[in-house]
């Protein structure tokens, strides 16, 4: 099934020399190099205010109640006045930071940046399938990211009710002021998302379906354009349901509906709706809300699966097993949804078919973490930043991982529900593991993207301070969680009055806690600085820095439109031909004809 | 302000400073014809050792953590299923634990193994079906313990609760609880928000709440008949929008009243009696140990949850809904106070699903008694029942 995406576009080489205005290079540009870099300097812009955000509750945690400059600074005197912040706002702040490195950072950013740049290139195509719906899709992106972040500015506070709004507290502004403007701005800006993504996945699978080069067979496709592929079919069959959840809330909220209100009193008001259900809005939020977890997971997964190997100089171990993995964990995640509600009062029996197939997902997780490891078995490992990124991943998706075990219990989760437990296991699962594969993403492909070099040895800093300072977070929490604490309280001195033992332990932790939390954060300014300064100042990029085998180290340094000068590459084998006995070299690009009497793998 | 200033320039001196230094290293690096791509032995000797480092420091903080506040961090439970969950959880434990530790232990040895040595070329090993099948199979029957172990301890949870156990409901509101004991007929009476009124916060239905709510709706300080004359008094101005709010105020109690006439009509007084004996009961939720509880829980407002951490107890409260858990306390305050040697501890109840600010303090203290305490207690709450309040406040 070799593509037949020459033909298609080789009417490009004869008007690729047009000059372009610096409106449409930089800003409404239709290139996927470009709108990738959108994607991500739009990505690493939320993800510091996101950061920041969460250094501010992180100081209320250890010290409540004590005046501190530096959250007066942010929050000024109307929401923290003598620097101690009000309860409303604590309550806006894990809102928001929890939106925006969710959506913002780990969806838009990760999924948003590398599917752009490395699906044409590493497919061997011109360009996206749609240069137009892309930029449509980062400008929407663009708008909401606007959007979310004017929600923090306005009179009556953001949107209050946690990342998963649910109802009826998102739907009453009586009931919280965040409920207000700042849940409508969060609304809209939701929906705009959502339309950005749908428009962004469409065009990846497309893509990935129709512009592959001749001889990219699915079978020869990197495995991070099938962790691309697969995490774009997941975002379009689960995201529009997102969409109606949030559709619904609008019309509860605006229109006077009763699809999530029933029987309420509040503030002294008795509203009329009747016969609606908060627990139809938890249903529609995780059927997009599990999916999502793996919206973030799988791509940080398919960039460490390339990067594992390149640096360890070894093909990755089982590259079908972990295709079939991919496959399994994506179609798993449709399924298990309900495991986040299974104290809602949900029929107990239903918990149970969850329970079920939710462990399930353990088996391939369990195959992708051993088939990392035997693919460092006997390597030659090079541990640039990438790959120290990329180690810090299969620990962080392990630790991360086991904990879920406990949580997918049903009868164990009755205790830990909505605990520090949880907040420490999604927190490692999810944000160490995809933030690191970002991270182990940005260090290996900045050349491609921009003809320089990072600085190998801010690099490594930044490596160590952010994995010693995420794991000091972490551990830690999942100590506070095991004690008891739920999540989402401003102030943990209220177990003074009942347990003394527990109040000073969880004290004494949250001490801990942002101490680490503030050490980790000051190591990303080690990255951002790297990051800026390599991009004007770092030395010059050479064609095929980390002797890799796919198609985009083949590309020329400087970028140009359309990718290749002349004819497209073809592709004679699959992507990991590293450290072949009796080869040269111990890689083997995708573009060299196999060796007479050489058996494809 | 000047502080803040101050902060500003160092901060911008600060990165100036790396920016040179950055340059001066590059310069360097270019006369001694390094390449950032390349990575010296040096480099990838250092990290392979910090490899082993990071791992043991890893470990030995986690055993830290481990023996400083117990291996799963919480005390013993205080309710009979509560001991097997919390066996099940130290199976889990044990399981978890032990893949931890040896996937990392490989992960972080093969890491510094493996580095790059000069002359030595990687192994090149792309698949092994017997290797796949056994990382296939054995989690999958560890999975398979984990999950008949799990479904067995949570059918038996959730299983209907025995017709003698107590019944007693909790309340919730933005930020407080309220629990209702179903009194002698252990039977706990109907309600309808609707019927919230001052003297009824729990809206429990009998023929007299009834009465009052329609009275209170019709001829209360913003009842209807109090709209209606505000709307249509010529000598007070209102302005559009509070014209606005009021006649939609009005139009919401003419549809409350239409429901409340309806239920009156459709109301038997032989349920009354099903309330009347209702025990309603604020601050403090008195248990009596040994004895089987099915809790009912309702909400008043957003949603809220019943975490009882001691007894292994959590539940949402749902607005519209009733929700059910059953649990048996064995052990007394007194005596769970004797093993923590801690005088002051109390059982609590806490909310656990952000309802508002006030969130974190949404609690209510739970005490459990000895039958015969428990039985005195009940005793000096027999002439305390929703009917003598009622008619109390009368």
């Amino acid at each position: 099934m070799a593509a037949i995406a020459t033909e298609a576009h080789g009417h490009h080489d004869s008007h690729e020399h047009h000059k372009e205005s610096f409106v449409s290079k930089y800003i409404f540009s239709q290139d996927h190099k470009m709108i990738g870099k959108q994607f991500l300097m739009t990505a690493v812009f939320m993800g510091v205010v996101a950061m920041l955000l969460s250094i501010l509750f992180r100081i209320q945690l250890a010290w409540p109640g004590e005046g501190s400059d530096f959250v007066s600074f942010f929050l000024g005197d109307k929401w923290a006045p003598g620097g101690v912040m009000k309860e409303d706002m604590y309550l806006g702040l894990v809102t928001i930071h929890g939106t925006i490195m969710v959506f913002f950072l780990l969806t838009g950013g990760l999924s948003g940046t590398f599917s752009n740049i490395l699906i044409p290139f590493q497919i061997g195509a011109r360009d996206m399938a749609s240069g137009f719906l892309n930029m449509l899709s980062y400008w929407f992106f663009f708008i909401s990211s606007l959007l979310m972040l004017a929600s923090m500015f306005v009179e009556s506070g953001p949107a209050m009710a946690g990342w998963t709004i649910y109802p009826p507290l998102s739907a009453l502004p009586q009931a919280i002021s965040g409920s207000g403007m700042g849940m409508t701005l969060w609304l809209f800006s939701m929906s705009i998302f959502i339309a950005s993504s749908l428009i962004g996945s469409l065009n990846y699978i497309v893509t990935v379906l129709n512009l592959r080069t001749k001889g990219m067979s699915m079978t020869r496709l990197p495995l991070t354009i099938w962790a691309f592929f697969i995490t774009a079919i997941i975002g379009v069959l689960s995201f529009p349901v997102l969409l109606s959840a949030a559709l619904l809330l609008i019309m509860d909220r605006m229109a006077g509906t009763s699809f999530y209100l029933s029987d309420i009193i509040v503030s002294g008001e008795m509203l009329t709706n009747h016969g609606g259900s908060p627990i139809l809005f938890q249903h529609l939020f995780w059927f997009l809300g599990h999916p999502e977890v793996y919206i973030v997971l799988i791509p940080a997964l398919g960039l460490s699966s390339e990067i594992i190997s390149t640096n360890s100089r070894k093909p990755i171990f089982g590259y079908r097993a972990m295709i079939g993995s991919i496959l399994a964990i994506a179609f798993l995640s449709f399924i298990v949804w309900a495991h986040h509600m299974f104290i809602t009062g949900m029929n107990p029996f239903l918990g149970s078919v969850f329970v079920f197939t939710t462990l399930l997902i353990a088996i391939p997780s369990a195959v992708k973490v051993f088939n990392y490891i035997t693919t460092l078995w006997k390597g030659s490992i090079n541990f640039t930043p990438a790959m120290l990124f990329t180690i810090g991943l299969v620990s962080a998706f392990i630790s991360g991982g086991v904990t879920g075990i406990i949580l997918a219990d049903a009868a164990l989760d009755i205790m830990i529900h909505d605990t520090y437990f949880v907040v420490a296991h999604f927190h490692v699962v999810m944000g160490l593991s995809a933030v690191f594969g970002m991270f182990a993403g940005v260090y290996h492909w900045f050349p491609r993207m921009f003809g320089k070099m990072m600085n190998t040895t801010l690099g490594y800093v930044h490596f160590w301070i952010t994995i010693v300072g995420a794991y000091g977070v972490f551990f830690p929490m999942h100590f506070v969680g095991l004690a008891g604490a739920p999540r989402r309280y401003y102030d943990y001195s209220v177990y003074q009055d009942f347990d003394v033992d527990a109040a000073n332990m969880m004290i004494d932790l949250n001490v801990i806690i942002t101490g680490f939390a503030i050490l980790a954060a000051l190591g990303q300014c080690v990255f951002l600085f790297n990051f800026f300064y390599s991009i004007f100042k770092g030395p010059k990029s050479g064609q095929n820095p980390w002797k890799s085998n796919t198609l985009e180290w083949t590309s020329p340094v400087e970028h140009m439109h359309g990718n290749w000068p002349g004819e497209l590459p073809t592709v004679h084998r699959w992507p990991y031909d590293y450290s072949v006995p009796g080869a040269e070299e111990d890689f083997i690009p995708q573009t060299v004809p196999l060796a007479e009497g050489e058996e494809e793998h | 302000m000047a502080s803040k200033l101050i902060v500003l320039a160092v901060i911008v001196l600060g990165i100036i400073t790396v920016s040179q230094l950055m340059k001066v290293y590059q310069l360097s690096s270019k006369l001694s014809n390094k390449n950032e791509a390349e990575i010296s032995e040096k480099n990838n000797n250092l990290n392979a050792k910090l490899m082993i480092v990071f791992v043991l420091a890893l470990f030995a903080g986690f055993i830290w953590l481990m023996l400083k506040y117990g291996w799963t961090g919480r005390g013993m439970a205080a309710s009979v299923h509560g001991h097997e969950v919390d066996w099940l959880l130290n199976l889990n434990f044990v399981i978890i634990l032990f893949v931890f530790f040896l996937t990392h232990i490989v992960l972080f040895f093969f890491a510094y193994k493996y580095v790059r040595k000069p002359g030595v070329k990687a192994h090149f090993f792309a698949h092994s079906n017997k290797l796949e099948m056994i990382w296939t199979v054995i989690p999958a029957i560890a999975l398979g313990v984990i999950i008949i172990f799990g479904l067995r301890t949570w059918n038996k949870i959730t299983d209907v609760a025995a017709a003698e156990s107590i019944r007693v409901e909790l309340f919730s509101k933005q930020f407080d609880w309220t629990a209702r004991y179903s009194g002698e007929d252990n039977a706990l009476g109907k309600f309808d928000y609707k019927l919230t009124t001052d003297d009824n916060e729990l809206g429990l239905l009998t023929t007299n709440t009834i009465d009052s709510a329609i009275n209170n709706m019709e001829n209360g300080i913003s009842g209807i008949k109090a709209l209606e004359d505000k709307l249509n008094d010529p000598s007070v101005v209102l302005s559009v929008q509070d014209r606005n709010d009021l006649m939609t105020d009005l139009d919401r109690k003419g549809r409350l009243i239409r429901l409340l006439h309806q239920m009156k009509g459709r109301h038997d007084s032989k349920a009354d009696a099903l309330a009347w004996d209702d025990i309603i009961q604020k601050d403090t939720l008195y248990l009596c140990v040994d004895k089987e509880y099915e809790l009912n829980f309702r909400s008043k407002d957003v949603i809220h949850s019943a975490y009882l951490p001691n007894f292994r107890v959590q539940m949402n409260t749902v607005p519209g809904m009733t929700t059910r858990f059953k649990f048996t306390p064995d052990i007394t305050t007194e005596d769970f106070r004797k093993t923590k040697h801690n005088p002051d501890f109390h059982f609590v109840l806490m909310c656990n699903k952000i309802c508002g600010g006030a969130h974190y303090k949404m609690k209510m203290t739970v005490v459990v008694l000895e039958e015969e305490e428990y039985d005195d207690w009940m005793e000096s709450k027999s002439f305390d029942t929703f009917k003598d309040k009622y008619f109390a406040s009368m």
